[in-house]
Protein backbone atom coordinates (compact mmCIF):
# COMPACT_ATOMS: atom_id res chain seq x y z
CA UNK A 1 0.00 0.00 0.00
CA UNK A 2 1.71 3.37 -1.11
CA UNK A 3 1.59 5.71 1.85
CA UNK A 4 2.76 9.68 1.48
CA UNK A 5 4.06 11.65 4.26
CA UNK A 6 2.91 15.48 2.84
CA UNK A 7 5.44 16.68 5.54
CA UNK A 8 8.55 14.46 3.95
CA UNK A 9 7.40 14.89 0.41
CA UNK A 10 5.68 17.55 -1.55
CA UNK A 11 2.10 17.11 -2.36
CA UNK A 12 2.66 17.52 -5.97
CA UNK A 13 4.53 14.60 -6.32
CA UNK A 14 1.60 12.76 -4.49
CA UNK A 15 -1.06 14.43 -7.15
CA UNK A 16 1.30 13.94 -9.84
CA UNK A 17 1.64 9.88 -8.92
CA UNK A 18 -2.20 9.80 -8.33
CA UNK A 19 -3.14 11.17 -11.86
CA UNK A 20 -0.81 8.46 -13.44
CA UNK A 21 -2.53 5.71 -12.34
CA UNK A 22 -4.32 3.64 -14.91
CA UNK A 23 -8.04 2.48 -14.33
CA UNK A 24 -6.82 -1.00 -13.67
CA UNK A 25 -3.81 -0.46 -11.02
CA UNK A 26 -3.44 -2.80 -8.57
CA UNK A 27 -2.13 0.43 -6.01
CA UNK A 28 -5.66 1.07 -4.94
CA UNK A 29 -5.47 2.05 -1.58
CA UNK A 30 -3.29 4.74 -0.59
CA UNK A 31 -2.66 6.51 2.60
CA UNK A 32 -1.58 9.94 3.45
CA UNK A 33 -0.33 11.42 6.39
CA UNK A 34 0.41 14.91 7.61
CA UNK A 35 -1.93 16.98 5.28
CA UNK A 36 -1.53 20.04 7.84
CA UNK A 37 -4.60 21.88 5.88
CA UNK A 38 -2.49 21.67 2.82
CA UNK A 39 -4.96 22.86 -0.70
CA UNK A 40 -5.69 20.35 -3.49
CA UNK A 41 -4.71 17.04 -1.41
CA UNK A 42 -6.15 14.12 -4.18
CA UNK A 43 -7.80 16.36 -6.55
CA UNK A 44 -8.35 15.30 -10.03
CA UNK A 45 -8.41 11.67 -9.35
CA UNK A 46 -9.80 9.56 -12.19
CA UNK A 47 -9.15 5.82 -10.85
CA UNK A 48 -11.39 3.36 -8.80
CA UNK A 49 -8.80 3.75 -5.87
CA UNK A 50 -9.10 5.07 -2.34
CA UNK A 51 -7.29 7.35 -0.55
CA UNK A 52 -7.04 8.23 3.29
CA UNK A 53 -6.30 10.77 4.56
CA UNK A 54 -4.94 11.17 8.25
CA UNK A 55 -5.69 15.30 9.35
CA UNK A 56 -7.21 18.09 8.82
CA UNK A 57 -7.06 19.40 4.65
CA UNK A 58 -7.35 22.92 2.97
CA UNK A 59 -9.71 23.86 0.07
CA UNK A 60 -11.09 21.50 -2.83
CA UNK A 61 -9.98 18.35 -1.38
CA UNK A 62 -11.15 15.77 -3.64
CA UNK A 63 -12.38 18.40 -6.23
CA UNK A 64 -13.03 17.23 -9.62
CA UNK A 65 -12.94 13.33 -8.34
CA UNK A 66 -13.84 10.75 -10.46
CA UNK A 67 -14.36 7.01 -9.50
CA UNK A 68 -12.06 7.54 -6.10
CA UNK A 69 -13.52 7.04 -2.63
CA UNK A 70 -11.49 9.44 -0.80
CA UNK A 71 -11.76 9.69 2.87
CA UNK A 72 -10.63 12.50 5.28
CA UNK A 73 -10.18 11.34 9.02
CA UNK A 74 -10.54 15.46 10.07
CA UNK A 75 -11.91 18.43 8.82
CA UNK A 76 -12.31 19.73 5.20
CA UNK A 77 -11.66 23.08 4.07
CA UNK A 78 -13.88 25.25 1.48
CA UNK A 79 -14.64 23.55 -1.27
CA UNK A 80 -14.29 19.65 -0.85
CA UNK A 81 -15.39 17.38 -3.51
CA UNK A 82 -16.25 20.80 -5.53
CA UNK A 83 -17.42 19.43 -9.15
CA UNK A 84 -17.10 15.64 -8.59
CA UNK A 85 -17.82 13.47 -11.20
CA UNK A 86 -18.41 10.48 -9.34
CA UNK A 87 -17.07 8.06 -6.45
CA UNK A 88 -17.47 8.70 -2.78
CA UNK A 89 -15.85 11.17 -1.11
CA UNK A 90 -16.04 11.01 3.25
CA UNK A 91 -15.30 13.89 5.76
CA UNK A 92 -15.03 13.02 9.59
CA UNK A 93 -15.23 16.17 10.80
CA UNK A 94 -16.42 19.63 9.71
CA UNK A 95 -16.53 20.91 5.85
CA UNK A 96 -16.12 24.44 5.83
CA UNK A 97 -18.39 26.17 2.96
CA UNK A 98 -19.00 25.44 -0.91
CA UNK A 99 -18.75 21.86 0.09
CA UNK A 100 -19.99 19.84 -2.92
CA UNK A 101 -20.18 23.14 -5.05
CA UNK A 102 -21.41 22.20 -8.55
CA UNK A 103 -21.02 18.24 -8.07
CA UNK A 104 -22.26 16.06 -10.66
CA UNK A 105 -22.21 12.84 -9.38
CA UNK A 106 -21.36 10.67 -6.39
CA UNK A 107 -21.63 10.70 -3.04
CA UNK A 108 -20.49 13.49 -0.51
CA UNK A 109 -20.58 12.44 3.56
CA UNK A 110 -20.11 14.73 6.07
CA UNK A 111 -20.04 13.67 9.55
CA UNK A 112 -19.84 17.04 11.15
CA UNK A 113 -21.09 20.14 10.08
CA UNK A 114 -20.48 21.71 6.93
CA UNK A 115 -20.69 25.47 6.67
CA UNK A 116 -22.47 28.15 4.16
CA UNK A 117 -23.27 27.69 0.49
CA UNK A 118 -23.33 23.65 0.66
CA UNK A 119 -24.56 21.90 -2.60
CA UNK A 120 -24.42 25.74 -4.27
CA UNK A 121 -25.36 24.55 -7.76
CA UNK A 122 -25.13 20.93 -7.44
CA UNK A 123 -25.72 19.33 -10.31
CA UNK A 124 -26.22 15.52 -9.65
CA UNK A 125 -24.57 14.81 -6.63
CA UNK A 126 -25.70 13.13 -3.49
CA UNK A 127 -24.56 14.88 -0.28
CA UNK A 128 -25.38 13.51 3.16
CA UNK A 129 -24.77 15.90 6.09
CA UNK A 130 -24.66 14.67 9.69
CA UNK A 131 -24.60 17.57 11.51
CA UNK A 132 -26.54 20.71 10.10
CA UNK A 133 -25.50 23.23 7.37
CA UNK A 134 -24.81 26.98 6.79
CA UNK A 135 -26.35 29.99 4.97
CA UNK A 136 -27.55 30.46 1.07
CA UNK A 137 -26.89 25.71 1.35
CA UNK A 138 -28.04 24.29 -2.22
CA UNK A 139 -28.35 28.15 -3.79
CA UNK A 140 -29.14 27.68 -7.50
CA UNK A 141 -28.97 23.78 -6.88
CA UNK A 142 -29.65 22.00 -10.17
CA UNK A 143 -29.55 18.03 -9.48
CA UNK A 144 -29.26 15.50 -6.82
CA UNK A 145 -30.50 15.54 -3.24
CA UNK A 146 -28.93 17.26 0.08
CA UNK A 147 -29.46 15.63 2.96
CA UNK A 148 -29.20 17.15 6.31
CA UNK A 149 -29.37 15.32 10.26
CA UNK A 150 -29.34 18.63 11.85
CA UNK A 151 -30.39 21.85 11.19
CA UNK A 152 -30.29 24.39 7.24
CA UNK A 153 -28.99 28.02 8.22
CA UNK A 154 -30.76 30.89 6.46
CA UNK A 155 -31.87 30.91 2.55
CA UNK A 156 -32.08 27.26 2.24
CA UNK A 157 -32.25 26.63 -1.23
CA UNK A 158 -32.69 30.11 -3.24
CA UNK A 159 -33.07 29.92 -7.22
CA UNK A 160 -33.52 26.42 -6.99
CA UNK A 161 -34.06 24.00 -9.83
CA UNK A 162 -34.57 20.58 -9.51
CA UNK A 163 -32.40 19.50 -7.05
CA UNK A 164 -34.72 17.87 -3.35
CA UNK A 165 -33.64 18.68 -0.04
CA UNK A 166 -34.64 16.54 2.72
CA UNK A 167 -34.08 18.05 6.38
CA UNK A 168 -34.51 16.45 9.73
CA UNK A 169 -33.89 19.38 11.80
CA UNK A 170 -35.39 23.10 11.73
CA UNK A 171 -34.88 25.71 8.64
CA UNK A 172 -33.42 29.27 9.96
CA UNK A 173 -35.46 30.29 6.12
CA UNK A 174 -36.34 29.24 2.99
CA UNK A 175 -34.50 31.19 -0.13
CA UNK A 176 -36.18 32.73 -2.68
CA UNK A 177 -38.55 30.37 -5.05
CA UNK A 178 -37.55 27.54 -2.22
CA UNK A 179 -40.89 25.86 -0.72
CA UNK A 180 -41.75 22.89 1.48
CA UNK A 181 -42.86 20.05 -0.30
CA UNK A 182 -44.94 16.75 1.06
CA UNK A 183 -42.75 13.56 1.26
CA UNK A 184 -44.67 11.03 -0.77
CA UNK A 185 -43.52 7.57 -0.87
CA UNK A 186 -41.30 7.91 -4.04
CA UNK A 187 -39.81 10.54 -1.28
CA UNK A 188 -39.46 7.83 1.65
CA UNK A 189 -37.88 5.53 -0.90
CA UNK A 190 -35.22 7.44 -2.48
CA UNK A 191 -34.18 9.05 1.53
CA UNK A 192 -33.59 5.48 2.72
CA UNK A 193 -31.56 4.79 -0.35
CA UNK A 194 -29.30 7.76 0.30
CA UNK A 195 -29.09 7.05 4.08
CA UNK A 196 -28.23 3.36 3.47
CA UNK A 197 -25.44 4.77 0.84
CA UNK A 198 -24.04 6.87 3.97
CA UNK A 199 -24.22 3.65 6.32
CA UNK A 200 -27.31 5.57 8.29
CA UNK A 201 -29.97 2.87 7.47
CA UNK A 202 -31.66 2.20 10.83
CA UNK A 203 -30.29 5.33 12.78
CA UNK A 204 -32.70 7.60 11.36
CA UNK A 205 -36.47 7.23 9.90
CA UNK A 206 -36.99 8.34 6.04
CA UNK A 207 -39.90 9.79 8.22
CA UNK A 208 -38.23 12.04 10.09
CA UNK A 209 -37.19 14.36 7.47
CA UNK A 210 -39.34 17.08 5.50
CA UNK A 211 -38.61 17.95 1.95
CA UNK A 212 -38.06 21.06 0.11
CA UNK A 213 -38.04 22.01 -3.53
CA UNK A 214 -38.63 24.61 -6.34
CA UNK A 215 -42.02 26.24 -6.40
CA UNK A 216 -40.37 26.70 -10.48
CA UNK A 217 -41.82 30.06 -10.62
CA UNK A 218 -38.34 31.85 -11.18
CA UNK A 219 -37.64 29.19 -14.04
CA UNK A 220 -38.56 32.15 -16.78
CA UNK A 221 -38.13 35.68 -16.92
CA UNK A 222 -41.84 37.09 -15.75
CA UNK A 223 -42.01 40.96 -16.80
CA UNK A 224 -44.11 41.40 -13.29
CA UNK A 225 -41.05 40.65 -11.84
CA UNK A 226 -38.96 43.51 -13.77
CA UNK A 227 -39.49 46.06 -10.82
CA UNK A 228 -37.21 43.67 -8.51
CA UNK A 229 -34.14 43.54 -10.80
CA UNK B 1 -6.90 38.30 -0.43
CA UNK B 2 -5.41 39.15 2.46
CA UNK B 3 -4.29 36.70 5.52
CA UNK B 4 -4.89 37.26 9.05
CA UNK B 5 -3.92 35.85 11.86
CA UNK B 6 -4.24 36.55 15.31
CA UNK B 7 -3.07 34.43 19.04
CA UNK B 8 -4.55 35.70 22.47
CA UNK B 9 -2.70 33.56 24.93
CA UNK B 10 -4.27 32.04 28.49
CA UNK B 11 -1.46 30.47 29.36
CA UNK B 12 1.53 32.94 30.95
CA UNK B 13 3.62 30.32 30.08
CA UNK B 14 3.37 30.46 26.90
CA UNK B 15 4.22 34.51 26.74
CA UNK B 16 8.03 34.32 25.84
CA UNK B 17 6.92 32.82 22.96
CA UNK B 18 4.81 34.74 21.73
CA UNK B 19 6.54 35.95 18.69
CA UNK B 20 8.14 33.14 17.80
CA UNK B 21 4.13 31.48 16.97
CA UNK B 22 3.13 34.59 15.77
CA UNK B 23 5.91 34.88 13.19
CA UNK B 24 5.71 31.05 11.94
CA UNK B 25 1.54 31.69 11.53
CA UNK B 26 2.33 35.08 9.65
CA UNK B 27 4.78 33.39 7.17
CA UNK B 28 2.38 30.41 6.54
CA UNK B 29 0.19 32.96 5.24
CA UNK B 30 1.89 34.46 2.59
CA UNK B 31 0.44 33.24 -0.26
CA UNK B 32 -2.70 34.99 0.94
CA UNK B 33 -0.59 38.65 0.87
CA UNK B 34 2.81 38.80 0.03
CA UNK B 35 2.38 42.74 -0.54
CA UNK B 36 3.21 43.97 2.67
CA UNK B 37 2.59 42.69 6.35
CA UNK B 38 1.91 43.96 9.63
CA UNK B 39 1.69 42.77 13.38
CA UNK B 40 0.49 44.45 16.57
CA UNK B 41 2.12 42.45 19.93
CA UNK B 42 0.30 43.45 23.41
CA UNK B 43 3.91 42.99 25.51
CA UNK B 44 3.63 41.39 28.92
CA UNK B 45 1.98 43.17 32.19
CA UNK B 46 4.90 45.74 33.32
CA UNK B 47 6.16 46.09 30.31
CA UNK B 48 5.26 50.04 30.62
CA UNK B 49 5.61 51.71 33.73
CA UNK B 50 2.66 52.82 34.97
CA UNK B 51 1.43 56.39 33.85
CA UNK B 52 3.92 55.58 30.59
CA UNK B 53 2.81 55.05 26.95
CA UNK B 54 4.80 53.50 24.46
CA UNK B 55 4.52 55.17 20.82
CA UNK B 56 5.59 53.21 18.32
CA UNK B 57 7.35 55.58 15.20
CA UNK B 58 7.85 54.84 12.14
CA UNK B 59 10.66 56.27 9.51
CA UNK B 60 12.16 55.87 6.27
CA UNK B 61 15.45 54.42 8.67
CA UNK B 62 17.37 54.22 11.61
CA UNK B 63 19.51 57.41 11.40
CA UNK B 64 16.24 59.85 10.61
CA UNK B 65 14.23 58.13 13.35
CA UNK B 66 17.18 58.81 15.70
CA UNK B 67 17.72 62.42 14.90
CA UNK B 68 13.82 62.74 15.34
CA UNK B 69 13.55 61.32 18.56
CA UNK B 70 16.79 63.99 19.22
CA UNK B 71 15.14 66.80 18.57
CA UNK B 72 11.95 65.94 20.12
CA UNK B 73 13.98 65.26 23.58
CA UNK B 74 16.18 68.57 23.13
CA UNK B 75 12.80 70.85 22.28
CA UNK B 76 9.97 69.19 24.65
CA UNK B 77 13.15 68.59 27.48
CA UNK B 78 12.24 65.13 27.24
CA UNK B 79 13.99 61.73 28.92
CA UNK B 80 12.52 59.01 26.30
CA UNK B 81 13.44 55.49 26.43
CA UNK B 82 14.13 54.27 22.96
CA UNK B 83 13.65 50.65 21.60
CA UNK B 84 15.21 50.96 17.96
CA UNK B 85 13.93 48.19 15.12
CA UNK B 86 14.94 48.71 11.91
CA UNK B 87 12.48 51.72 10.22
CA UNK B 88 10.44 51.23 13.67
CA UNK B 89 11.21 53.11 17.04
CA UNK B 90 9.13 52.75 20.21
CA UNK B 91 9.57 55.37 22.93
CA UNK B 92 8.55 55.17 26.09
CA UNK B 93 7.11 58.86 27.33
CA UNK B 94 5.13 59.62 30.45
CA UNK B 95 1.45 59.46 28.76
CA UNK B 96 0.34 63.39 29.33
CA UNK B 97 3.00 64.50 27.16
CA UNK B 98 1.61 62.32 24.30
CA UNK B 99 -0.63 65.21 22.42
CA UNK B 100 2.37 67.52 22.86
CA UNK B 101 4.87 64.96 21.24
CA UNK B 102 3.12 64.29 18.38
CA UNK B 103 2.22 67.79 17.39
CA UNK B 104 6.11 68.17 17.99
CA UNK B 105 6.66 65.08 15.37
CA UNK B 106 3.64 66.42 12.48
CA UNK B 107 5.50 69.93 12.58
CA UNK B 108 9.20 69.21 12.88
CA UNK B 109 9.54 65.72 12.06
CA UNK B 110 8.22 65.34 8.12
CA UNK B 111 7.98 61.65 7.10
CA UNK B 112 8.17 59.94 10.86
CA UNK B 113 4.20 59.01 11.60
CA UNK B 114 2.97 57.84 14.92
CA UNK B 115 2.03 53.88 14.08
CA UNK B 116 0.42 53.39 17.40
CA UNK B 117 0.28 54.53 20.94
CA UNK B 118 -0.36 52.12 23.80
CA UNK B 119 0.48 50.86 27.32
CA UNK B 120 1.50 47.52 25.98
CA UNK B 121 0.57 47.88 22.35
CA UNK B 122 3.47 47.73 19.66
CA UNK B 123 2.79 48.14 15.89
CA UNK B 124 5.19 46.96 13.15
CA UNK B 125 4.57 47.06 9.40
CA UNK B 126 6.61 47.03 6.15
CA UNK B 127 6.25 46.64 2.24
CA UNK B 128 7.79 43.18 1.40
CA UNK B 129 6.90 39.66 2.07
CA UNK B 130 6.49 38.52 5.46
CA UNK B 131 9.46 36.45 6.36
CA UNK B 132 11.34 39.73 5.70
CA UNK B 133 9.08 42.05 7.92
CA UNK B 134 9.08 39.58 10.23
CA UNK B 135 12.67 39.24 10.81
CA UNK B 136 13.25 42.76 9.84
CA UNK B 137 11.34 43.41 13.73
CA UNK B 138 12.90 40.46 15.31
CA UNK B 139 9.14 39.11 16.08
CA UNK B 140 10.04 35.84 16.72
CA UNK B 141 11.93 37.21 19.83
CA UNK B 142 9.05 39.57 20.97
CA UNK B 143 7.52 38.06 24.25
CA UNK B 144 3.47 39.20 25.33
CA UNK B 145 -0.21 37.94 25.91
CA UNK B 146 -1.18 38.62 22.30
CA UNK B 147 -1.14 39.37 18.81
CA UNK B 148 -2.58 40.10 15.46
CA UNK B 149 -0.85 39.95 11.78
CA UNK B 150 -1.60 40.77 8.60
CA UNK B 151 -0.34 39.50 5.11
CA UNK B 152 -1.50 42.18 2.13
CA UNK B 153 -2.59 41.69 -0.97
CA UNK B 154 -3.84 45.73 -1.72
CA UNK B 155 -7.32 45.67 -3.71
CA UNK B 156 -8.78 49.39 -2.48
CA UNK B 157 -5.26 51.65 -2.00
CA UNK B 158 -2.16 51.77 -2.90
CA UNK B 159 0.77 49.19 -1.42
CA UNK B 160 2.40 51.37 0.94
CA UNK B 161 3.66 51.01 4.22
CA UNK B 162 1.00 53.12 4.85
CA UNK B 163 -1.50 50.44 3.78
CA UNK B 164 -0.73 48.09 5.90
CA UNK B 165 -2.23 46.53 8.55
CA UNK B 166 -2.67 46.84 11.49
CA UNK B 167 -4.50 50.07 12.23
CA UNK B 168 -5.02 52.02 15.05
CA UNK B 169 -6.88 54.64 16.02
CA UNK B 170 -7.10 54.33 19.39
CA UNK B 171 -4.67 53.62 22.47
CA UNK B 172 -3.67 49.48 23.04
CA UNK B 173 -6.40 49.43 20.06
CA UNK B 174 -5.82 47.74 16.91
CA UNK B 175 -7.45 46.43 13.81
CA UNK B 176 -6.91 44.13 10.66
CA UNK B 177 -9.48 43.25 8.45
CA UNK B 178 -9.65 40.84 5.09
CA UNK B 179 -11.96 42.14 2.88
CA UNK B 180 -12.91 45.61 1.63
CA UNK B 181 -15.93 48.11 2.37
CA UNK B 182 -17.84 50.17 0.31
CA UNK B 183 -19.31 52.89 2.61
CA UNK B 184 -15.73 53.79 3.98
CA UNK B 185 -15.87 57.81 2.29
CA UNK B 186 -18.66 58.45 3.97
CA UNK B 187 -18.40 57.07 7.22
CA UNK B 188 -14.71 58.48 7.33
CA UNK B 189 -16.49 62.15 7.17
CA UNK B 190 -18.88 61.38 9.34
CA UNK B 191 -16.33 60.23 11.64
CA UNK B 192 -13.66 63.43 11.02
CA UNK B 193 -17.07 65.41 12.47
CA UNK B 194 -16.64 63.31 15.64
CA UNK B 195 -13.28 64.39 15.55
CA UNK B 196 -11.17 61.05 15.00
CA UNK B 197 -8.46 61.43 12.18
CA UNK B 198 -7.16 59.53 9.38
CA UNK B 199 -3.70 59.03 8.09
CA UNK B 200 -4.76 57.48 4.99
CA UNK B 201 -7.40 57.00 1.97
CA UNK B 202 -7.50 53.16 3.76
CA UNK B 203 -11.08 50.87 3.80
CA UNK B 204 -9.58 49.27 6.78
CA UNK B 205 -8.50 52.06 8.27
CA UNK B 206 -12.26 53.41 8.65
CA UNK B 207 -12.77 50.47 10.27
CA UNK B 208 -10.52 50.75 12.97
CA UNK B 209 -11.48 54.22 13.31
CA UNK B 210 -15.08 53.09 13.82
CA UNK B 211 -14.19 50.92 16.16
CA UNK B 212 -12.14 53.74 18.83
CA UNK B 213 -15.36 55.96 18.46
CA UNK B 214 -17.87 53.31 19.60
CA UNK B 215 -15.83 52.54 22.04
CA UNK B 216 -14.52 56.34 23.04
CA UNK B 217 -18.73 56.67 23.14
CA UNK B 218 -18.89 54.22 26.16
CA UNK B 219 -19.39 50.53 24.12
CA UNK B 220 -17.36 47.35 25.09
CA UNK B 221 -15.65 46.21 22.32
CA UNK B 222 -18.48 43.36 21.66
CA UNK B 223 -20.81 45.97 21.48
CA UNK B 224 -18.67 47.84 19.38
CA UNK B 225 -18.31 45.01 16.89
CA UNK B 226 -21.80 44.76 17.26
CA UNK B 227 -23.18 47.85 15.46
CA UNK B 228 -20.48 47.46 12.89
CA UNK B 229 -22.74 44.75 11.37
CA UNK B 230 -25.42 47.19 10.64
CA UNK B 231 -22.86 50.05 10.03
CA UNK B 232 -19.97 48.77 7.44
CA UNK B 233 -20.88 47.99 4.17
CA UNK B 234 -18.77 45.60 2.48
CA UNK B 235 -16.90 42.41 2.95
CA UNK B 236 -14.56 41.75 6.54
CA UNK B 237 -13.52 39.21 8.59
CA UNK B 238 -12.09 41.53 11.40
CA UNK B 239 -9.78 40.44 14.33
CA UNK B 240 -9.35 43.15 16.94
CA UNK B 241 -6.82 43.66 19.81
CA UNK B 242 -7.20 45.76 22.50
CA UNK B 243 -5.55 46.14 26.00
CA UNK B 244 -7.08 43.20 27.21
CA UNK B 245 -8.97 41.58 24.88
CA UNK B 246 -9.08 40.19 21.76
CA UNK B 247 -12.16 39.89 19.21
CA UNK B 248 -13.19 38.30 15.74
CA UNK B 249 -16.69 39.07 13.16
CA UNK B 250 -17.37 38.29 10.11
CA UNK B 251 -20.03 39.90 7.69
CA UNK B 252 -23.06 38.24 7.38
CA UNK B 253 -22.08 37.19 3.85
CA UNK B 254 -19.67 35.73 5.42
CA UNK B 255 -16.97 35.25 2.48
CA UNK B 256 -13.72 35.98 3.53
CA UNK B 257 -12.58 32.78 5.45
CA UNK B 258 -12.06 32.44 9.20
CA UNK B 259 -10.91 29.04 11.42
CA UNK B 260 -10.45 29.30 14.75
CA UNK B 261 -8.68 27.03 17.75
CA UNK B 262 -9.06 27.31 21.36
CA UNK B 263 -7.42 25.32 23.93
CA UNK B 264 -6.79 25.83 27.55
CA UNK B 265 -3.67 28.05 26.82
CA UNK B 266 -4.46 29.83 24.15
CA UNK B 267 -7.53 30.87 21.45
CA UNK B 268 -6.11 31.37 18.08
CA UNK B 269 -7.78 32.85 14.67
CA UNK B 270 -6.23 32.32 11.14
CA UNK B 271 -7.67 32.74 7.58
CA UNK B 272 -6.53 29.14 7.07
CA UNK B 273 -6.27 25.80 8.88
CA UNK B 274 -2.96 26.08 7.65
CA UNK B 275 -1.87 29.06 9.47
CA UNK B 276 -2.15 27.05 12.78
CA UNK B 277 -0.64 23.85 12.02
CA UNK B 278 2.21 24.44 14.38
CA UNK B 279 0.60 25.49 17.30
CA UNK B 280 1.33 23.41 20.53
CA UNK B 281 -1.90 21.02 21.54
CA UNK B 282 -3.52 21.90 17.39
CA UNK B 283 -4.76 18.31 17.14
CA UNK B 284 -6.53 18.08 20.06
CA UNK B 285 -7.90 21.93 20.23
CA UNK B 286 -11.34 22.98 19.42
CA UNK B 287 -10.97 23.97 15.47
CA UNK B 288 -14.28 25.56 14.45
CA UNK B 289 -14.73 28.35 11.94
CA UNK B 290 -16.69 31.18 13.65
CA UNK B 291 -20.33 32.00 12.82
CA UNK B 292 -21.28 35.08 10.16
CA UNK B 293 -22.12 37.83 12.18
CA UNK B 294 -21.62 36.42 15.76
CA UNK B 295 -19.22 38.51 18.04
CA UNK B 296 -16.62 36.24 19.73
CA UNK B 297 -14.21 38.19 22.59
CA UNK B 298 -11.99 36.78 24.62
CA UNK B 299 -11.08 39.13 27.54
CA UNK B 300 -8.39 38.85 30.47
CA UNK B 301 -8.95 40.21 33.50
CA UNK B 302 -5.93 40.50 35.92
CA UNK B 303 -5.53 37.23 38.23
CA UNK B 304 -8.77 35.98 36.67
CA UNK B 305 -9.19 33.37 34.17
CA UNK B 306 -9.27 34.32 30.63
CA UNK B 307 -13.23 35.21 29.82
CA UNK B 308 -14.82 34.50 26.06
CA UNK B 309 -15.89 31.84 24.03
CA UNK B 310 -15.64 27.79 25.30
CA UNK B 311 -17.18 24.99 24.33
Amino acid sequence: MPSFDLRSAPLRELNRALHALRPDTNETHWAVTGPDGRHAIAAGLDAPISVEIEGNVGYYCAGMNKLATVLVNGNAGVGVAENMISGFVHVRGDASQSAGATAHGGLLVIDGNAGARCGISMKGVDIVVKGSIGHMSAFMAQAGTLTVLGDAGEALGDSLYEAKLYVRGSVKSLGADCIEKPMRDEHLRELAEKLAAAGLTGEVSPSEFRRYGSARTLYHFNVDNAGAY
Amino acid sequence: MCGIVGLFLKNPKLEPQLGAMLSKMLETMTDRGPDSAGFAVYGSDGASEAGSVKLTLRGPGPAALRSAVAGLEEALALSAQATERDTHTVLAVPAERETEIRDWLRANAPGIDVVSAGRRMEIYKEVGLPASVAERFALERMTGTHGIGHTRMATESAVTTNGAHPFSTGTDECLVHNGSLSNHNDLRRRLRHEGLTFATQNDTEVAAGYLSWRMREGASLEQALESSLTDLDGFFTFVVGTENGFAVVRDPIACKPAVMAETDDYVAFGSEYRALVGLPGIDTARVFEPEPAKVYAWERVPNQPVSGERQ
